[in-house]
């Protein structure tokens, strides 16, 4: 893979397009400047801050370094993810381990079928985008988990009270749920090279690789998520729809 | 909801009645353990129910909801779910005919019956499991009055059968023609 040169100057010259989107907001009275500054600064400090820890993590070559940084970013997409879902009582745990058996069921895979070397290099960003795919699916699922149940709990009830248990009642509301995870990324993964371009094949491009390597590369990691994407639904709606029963298949009131 | 009540129920056909807002829905939801009470205790044939198997206590004591709630699928699906999750067989043809429904129906969608006869579905997938006493939550509130004549009519041949009930219902008529016993219940409490 070739190296690319990025200069400060050039991420500098970039902001004149956030001065358009700033333009824009204020134009058209989106309120959206001040967001748009602190996304700009924001994606600025966290992204410089990942660059030093992974370069020091590049340096070190140590794979305990590696595993730290994976089970930080589980941890703080569980929250972020425990956020998003907060209509599902008792979420973290259900969230985290979907995190945690996605991330290293994909990272063993891709290691162990030989796709990827057990390095930094390769488990870094492959681990990042791995659970930040697998956190949007978690997020996304159980969002949709808390609606259904919401939204048929006459027939949840119902259903309970013919000795189906919590899990047997939710049955058809966890399917849909799992499906509404793993969608997105299965629509995606339908139009990718036709409508947009996925961004490992977008960068391997603009750092000046083969575009038949950029291609491979983007598949393997599309098809990687795909798998690390339905881990992750599956996990947390399947332990999910626990919280919103008591142990005695009690279907717990609405707040 | 509920305040100091405490009753006995026959093994025969009881109506709970009061008016909206009186508690009679909660009182039948402790009955099988819907729900559970902040305090105090229920017991089924002698057994506090906290102490029953949940599952086994809800195919003993089934509750028809106040609001059909059909299952996706034919009729003799929905009759036979609550059968088919304890590994047991339903006898649909008896079942629906019991609850006032023409053997026909089996194959419908239930979901496309009238609330009338979807209510009878429910009625019969209650039924289906053989309960010892069935749980029904103001089942004719939902109903036009034709068709509430007519489950009003099957509850009470299935009472005269001496099928156990415990019927929650606003309408003392119903309650004196259903039921041979009457509790009346007001804001929680028992109205002696």
């Amino acid at each position: 893979m070739s190296a690319v040169d990025v200069t400060l100057t050039e991420v500098a010259a970039t902001l004149v397009l956030v001065a358009l989107a700033v333009a824009v907001s204020r134009w058209r009275r989106a309120e959206l400047e001040q967001d748009l500054a602190v996304a700009v600064l924001r994606s600025f400090v966290q992204l410089t801050a990942i660059g030093y820890v992974i370069q020091a993590i590049f340096d070190s070559d140590s794979l305990l370094l590696v595993l730290a940084l994976l089970v930080a970013m589980v941890s703080f997409g569980s929250v972020t993810a425990r956020q998003r879902a907060k209509d599902v009582p008792d979420a973290f745990w259900p969230i985290a381990l979907a995190l945690a058996v996605a991330a290293v069921t994909t990272l063993g895979l891709v290691v162990a079928l030989g796709v990827f070397e057990p390095e930094p290099r390769y488990l870094v960003p492959v681990g990042g985008m791995v659970i930040g795919n697998a956190m949007t699916a978690a997020a996304v699922s159980l969002n949709r988990l808390a609606d259904e149940v919401d939204g048929s709990r006459n027939l949840i009830e119902a259903t309970l009270a013919l000795g189906a248990t919590a899990r047997q009642a939710t049955l058809p509301t966890v399917t849909r749920s799992l499906r509404s995870g793993m969608i997105t990324l299965v629509d995606s993964t339908k139009t990718t090279g036709i409508v947009f371009f996925p961004g490992a094949m977008t960068g391997m491009l603009v750092a000046g690789a083969e575009p038949v390597d950029a291609v491979r590369l983007q598949l393997i990691l599309l098809w990687s998520l795909l798998g690390s994407v339905s881990l992750s639904a599956l996990i947390a709606t399947g332990l999910g729809y626990r919280g919103f029963f008591t142990p005695a298949h009690q279907l717990r009131d609405a707040d | 909801m509920l305040h100091d009540v405490s009753l006995t129920l026959p093994p025969a056909a009881t109506a709970i009645l009061g008016p909206s807002g009186s508690g009679k829905s909660s009182l039948l939801r402790l009955l099988n353990r819907l729900s559970d009470p902040d305090s105090g205790r229920v017991f089924f044939k002698g057994n506090d129910v906290r102490e029953l198997d949940v599952l086994e206590l809800r195919r003993s004591a089934v509750l028809v909801p106040q609001l059909p709630a059909p299952l996706p699928g034919s009729v003799a699906d929905n009759v036979g779910y609550g059968t088919a999750l304890c590994a047991r067989e339903a006898d649909v043809p008896g079942s629906l005919e019991r609850a006032g429904l023409d053997v026909s129906y089996a194959d419908r969608e239930a979901a496309r019956l009238s609330v009338g006869e979807q209510q009878r579905v429910m009625l019969a997938r209650a039924l289906a499991l053989e309960p010892e006493v069935l749980l029904l939550d103001e089942p004719t509130s939902a109903l036009d009055e034709t068709a509430r004549d007519g489950v009003e009519q099957t509850l009470a041949s299935l009472a005269a059968a001496g099928v156990a009930m415990v019927l929650v219902t606003h309408d003392r008529g119903q309650a004196e023609r259903v039921a041979s016993g009457v509790v009346e219940l007001r804001e929680g409490r028992v109205v002696e």
